[in-house]
Order: structure tokens, then C-alpha cells, then sequence
């Protein structure tokens, strides 16, 4: 990803546009040593009180000002030596006031684009860009970009990816959007309600702390647990409803476009044929509503979920666009009986089904999960065999995925597993052939 | 070279050509071991035999059991070791009672690498490890020859390149 790019450069012949980010991110680091402070003075409040008594209403002033202008000035240099460039094969980030740093990153290995916007920046107008390679970080992005040059960058980008001519890349312009799916805030709230991990986080944040009071009567004790608990129990409910609020899914030539969030919102664009695994998953109490959750994995990319909540047939549907080709395997065959010595009561949530375009396996006896992954996606499989396993004559398959998951076909007879490996390697072997190529529009 | 037990290499179609591992390993795995357990048990005789008496020098007869036995486990996990180079993929199947089995197409591979440590060059060993882009991935083939290790290295690297695909 990080190559010298002088020859390049020279090959090209010409020179590189150089653009620097937004110019209000200066001011995204100026609070950086007031937030040093108050964290310093929240986490120790009895010097910080010792400390302040001392100072003068002036020198306090006079102190806060010298931070802030420190900070302001730390985040303009840090602006002014940030640039970044376009060209035709690479985005190049050029960053760093002393440790200098360049980054090239290769548009034919884009796993998916990322636009994000937290709540202060939809305020300013401002989003992040954030290229998703195997091995990029977060200093990888480009913080901040307005909100119209991000979404023409992402376009830029794409349609250089997708292997569209360079003098005409910067035309082609957004690919018309076509919409999928968009989950009604409604049955989000619903989702959630019924879902366990919610009332179990909140159980413990109200059952916890009064146990705690009645057993030690320390405040402290009791409000260092109760604050955590509540905090926890506020993510998996309030949090999860606002980071998946207005969850839209399309479809566009550039590939998939996943848009969420109530307050921070995030546009993602997955290119066709990123996807390395999918996973249907139905937890116990939505098993009646017959939904269930979709989940995704692209390598280097940190989102993982598709679609929050959706009717099964509509998730299948979804899953059919995004991994082309494919039906969601409806029956699968679970493992022999003599599975349950080895795991007694769960075995009956494994399974397998094996198509033409995918490797399914399902696990969970409560919350079930088929995880799919399409043969063309394979890296490698492998065969495990325990000695318990070996007695009852049982093996376990693995196939591993570029996004470093790994999907386990449980307790399959041996024999059975023995020719599965063998299979599978085949089908990885020619489900490679028709793969798509990476730049999917040439 | 010595190759591994047949047994479980059944296969439908074309049967692979499955090569152990020279003696080389299992020479030095065991020099270790003896050299180790036999200190050890040196130790613990001579320490146990003056502080003790006689009948207390009798546990250093404990270590000498274990060497025995890990003589055999030694030589059964050796024995165990053994791949194959396919047309598209290359096969490792190892192990005794935690039986292993990977394939690994030649087209995912990113890295093959060969290492070879003071101990292994003494013995004139490297082992050859391949790395794809999951890293649940464990693909390492030790104790080879190192011109036998060069060989698959290179060869592998070639037929990478020839069957090359994204991720």
C-alpha cells in the first residue's frame, strides 16, 4: 500500500493535483488540550481543586487561551502539511509535520468507501472519507472533506476502481442509486425490544447496583458499577436504535450502498464482489415474526451488519443481490446423531448445505447464525479432528476468508468431511475462474 | 526421504503425492529432547541423591519416563507430517490425536516465507511457511531440507503468481 511513488509519477509524465482537506478541520483538534484538562481534572478532582484555588481568574484565562491557540495552531499545521491526490491507479496521502508519511493506496484493491459525518460535522457541513484496503487505518482517512467534494471524491474513486478511462473518471459523476430497502424506525424499536441482549444489559444495570448497596453501602462502589452498566445498557438500546436509524440499502452499478444514523450518518459503498461472507442471523424471540439480521464481512472494513432487521424473504432477496447468483440454502442437514456425545443438546444447531455458488453453515440452538460464503472467496479449508471427535468418528471443516473469518462446518461425519475438503477446494478452485475481475467495470 | 503412513489418504479421483519430512526433524527433535530430559534428570538425581539419600534419587527416574515417552510421541508426530504439491493446491496434513488437515490453493497466497533458526541451521533445516489473507490460515511445513525448502518456495511462489486472484 505504501510504495514509493516517485517513478510513478514519472511515468506519468505529469504533474499531481494536489488537494489539501476542508479548512475548518483545524479547528477538529483545537479542543484537543481543553479535553486533556477536563479529563485530567474529572479523573483526579481533588488536586484539580487544590490547583485551581491557587490560579487567578486571569492567569486562568490567560492559560486557556495559550492552550486553545496552541491547539489551533497544532491542528493548522497539521492541516496545512496534509495533501492528498487522485491519480489514475492510486490515492496517495501525503501527511506529517515531522514524521513524514505517505500513503498509496491502490484503487483496484477498494474493499468499500466510507463517507461518514458525525452530528458537529452535518452541523458544518463536513464528512470524512475513508478508503477501505486490507491493512488501512484510521490515519488513513480524509478528515474532513465538504460534504459535496466527499461524495464527488467517492464517485472519482469508484469510477477509477471500477476501471473507468482516467480522463473521463472525474465525469462519470454518482451512480444513480436504486433503493432496496430502508427499515421503518418503527420495527427497529420493535427489533431491539425483543431482543435479549437489551433487557439483559438492563436487567444488570437495575438489578446490580441496588445488590451492591445493600451489600457494601458505599456510594462509590455502587456508582462505579451502576455507571458502566447503564452506560452499556444505553448503547445496546438507545445506541443501536440511533447508529441504525433510517438504515437505507441500494444498489448502484458502483456496487452497494448502505446509508444509516440518526444523528452521526454513514454512506458506505461496498463494489461488487467485496463481499466475503454473509450471515443470516435470527435471534430467539424474532423467531416468531420470522425476521432476521444480516450481517457482512469485507476485508479491512469495520462495518459488519447489512441489514439491521427484515423480513426473512426480503433478507433473502437481499442476500441474492449481494451475492449474485445465490439462494439461501432452505434446508440444511444436520450432523449425525452421535454428534451429541461430542456436543450434547447444541448439535442439533449445526448444519451444512453446500450450493453451486455458496458453503453454508449454520450454528446456534437459541440465536441461530448461517453464515454463507461464496466458494470464490475461499482461501483455505481445513480439516480438524480431535480424539474425542476421532472416536465417534467425527471431523470438523473450516473455510477461511480474506476478511479473516472463519466459518466451521461442525461434527460432520468423517468421511463426509474428508470428501468436503477435497469438494471444496475444487469448487473454490473454479468458482475462482468466474469470478468477477476487481476493476468491475472494465 | 521417508514418506508418512497412507492411512486416511484416500481420495476420490487423482490420489495426491504425499511427501513426509526428512529425518533431519525428528534427528533433532530428539537430540533436544534427550539432551534436556537427560540434563534434567542429571540434576535431579544428583541433587535429590546427596540431599535426600538414595531412595529420593529413584524420581529421577521420572524424567528418564517422560524422555521414553516423548521418544515415541516424537517419532508418531513426525511420522504424522506430510504434504502434497497438487496441479492448484498444495495439501499438509499433520498430526497424531489433533489431526490437521489444509489445503491451500496456490492462487491465495500473499507471502510464502522460509525460516530457518541457529538450532534448525545447525542441523541444516528451514521450514516453509505460507500465509494468505486470513490469518486463521496455518499452512507451515518444518523441518525441510533447505535446498528442498528453496525449491518449494520458489516453485510455490511461481504457481501463485500463475494463478493469481484478488482477494
Amino acid at each position: 500500500m505504501t510504495a514509493p511513488g516517485v517513478d510513478d509519477a514519472l511515468r506519468e509524465g505529469k504533474a499531481v493535483a494536489e488537494r489539501r482537506l476542508h479548512p475548518v478541520t483545524p479547528f477538529r483538534r483545537a479542543w484537543a488540550p481543553v479535553a486533556v484538562i477536563t479529563g485530567w481534572a474529572v479523573h483526579d478532582p481533588d488536586q484539580a481543586q487544590e490547583q485551581l484555588t491557587k490560579l487567578t481568574t486571569t492567569m486562568l484565562l490567560g492559560g486557556l487561551a495559550v492552550l486553545v491557540t496552541a491547539g489551533v495552531l497544532y491542528g493548522f499545521l497539521t492541516w496545512w502539511f496534509t495533501h492528498f491526490a487522485v491519480t489514475d491507479s492510486e490515492l496517495r496521502i501525503r501527511t506529517g509535520l515531522l514524521f513524514r508519511r505517505t500513503a498509496h493506496i491502490r484503487l483496484e484493491r477498494i474493499q468499500a468507501v466510507d463517507v461518514t459525518q458525525p452530528l458537529l460535522a452535518r452541523v458544518a457541513g463536513v464528512a470524512k472519507l475513508r478508503i477501505d484496503v486490507v491493512g488501512t487505518d484510521k490515519k488513513d482517512e480524509l478528515a474532513f472533506l465538504g460534504e459535496g467534494e466527499a461524495r464527488a471524491l467517492r464517485a472519482e474513486l469508484l469510477a477509477r476502481a471500477a476501471g473507468f478511462a482516467p480522463e473521463t473518471a472525474h465525469e462519470v459523476g454518482e451512480a444513480p442509486a436504486h433503493e432496496l430497502m430502508r427499515v421503518p424506525p418503527s420495527k427497529l424499536a420493535l427489533s431491539l425490544v425483543l431482543t435479549g441482549a437489551t433487557w439483559a444489559s438492563l436487567a444488570a444495570a437495575l438489578v446490580v447496583p441496588p445488590v451492591l448497596w445493600l451489600a457494601t453501602h458505599s456510594v462509590w462502589t455502587v456508582l462505579a458499577t451502576a455507571l458502566p452498566l447503564l452506560g452499556a445498557a444505553a448503547t445496546t438500546s438507545v445506541g443501536r436504535f440511533v447508529a441504525e436509524y433510517d438504515w437505507t440499502l441500494a444498489e448502484s452499478p458502483d456496487g452497494l450502498r448502505i446509508d444509516h444514523g440518526l444523528l452521526d450518518r454513514t454512506h458506505e459503498t461496498v463494489p461488487p464482489g467485496r463481499v466475503q461472507t454473509v450471515r443470516i442471523v435470527e435471534p430467539l424471540m424474532w423467531r416468531p415474526l420470522r425476521w432476521v439480521r444480516v450481517e457482512l464481512d469485507v476485508a479491512g472494513s469495520e462495518n459488519s451488519v447489512l441489514v439491521p432487521v427484515a423480513p426473512r424473504a426480503v433478507a433473502e432477496s437481499v442476500v441474492a443481490r449481494v451475492l449474485p447468483g445465490v439462494t439461501v440454502p432452505a434446508d440444511l442437514s444436520r450432523p449425525q446423531r452421535r454428534a451429541g456425545w461430542c456436543v450434547p443438546l447444541w448439535w442439533r444447531g449445526y448444519g451444512l448445505a453446500v450450493t453451486d455458488g455458496v458453503f453454508a453453515a449454520r450454528h446456534g440452538l437459541l440465536r441461530r447464525k448461517l453464515s454463507l460464503v461464496p466458494h470464490a472467496k475461499v482461501q483455505s479449508v481445513r480439516l480438524t479432528q480431535g480424539p474425542w471427535e476421532r472416536l465417534w468418528r467425527l471431523a470438523d471443516v473450516h473455510v477461511d476468508t480474506g476478511a479473516d473469518k472463519t466459518v466451521t462446518a461442525r461434527l460432520r461425519g468423517a468421511e463426509e468431511a474428508a470428501a468436503l475438503l477435497r469438494e471444496q477446494a475444487e469448487r473454490s478452485r473454479t468458482g475462482r475462474r468466474s469470478a468477477r475481475p476487481d476493476r468491475w467495470m472494465a | 526421504m521417508e514418506t508418512g503412513s497412507a492411512a486416511g489418504a484416500e481420495t476420490m479421483g487423482t490420489e495426491p503425492i504425499w511427501t513426509g519430512l526428512p529425518p533431519g526433524l525428528l534427528r533433532m527433535r530428539r537430540l533436544l529432547l534427550v539432551v534436556w530430559l537427560g540434563l534434567l534428570a542429571l540434576a535431579l538425581g544428583l541433587l535429590l541423591g546427596l540431599l535426600g539419600g538414595p531412595v529420593w534419587a529413584a524420581f529421577a527416574l521420572l524424567p528418564l519416563a517422560a524422555l521414553a515417552w516423548g521418544w515415541v510421541l516424537l517419532g508418531r508426530n513426525w511420522r504424522s507430517w506430510r504434504y502434497a504439491e497438487r496441479a492448484d493446491d498444495l495439501l499438509i496434513s499433520r498430526g497424531v490425536l489433533w489431526r490437521e488437515e489444509t489445503v491451500v490453493p496456490y492462487g491465495r497466497m500473499q507471502l510464502v516465507e522460509v525460516t530457518s533458526g541457529p538450532v534448525e541451521r545447525h542441523f541444516g533445516l528451514a521450514s516453509v511457511q505460507l500465509h494468505t489473507a486470513a490469518a486463521a490460515t496455518d499452512a507451515t511445513i518444518p523441518g525441510l531440507d533447505p535446498a528442498e525448502a528453496e525449491r518449494l518456495r520458489d516453485r510455490l511462489t511461481e504457481l501463485g503468481e500463475a494463478r493469481s486472484a484478488g482477494l
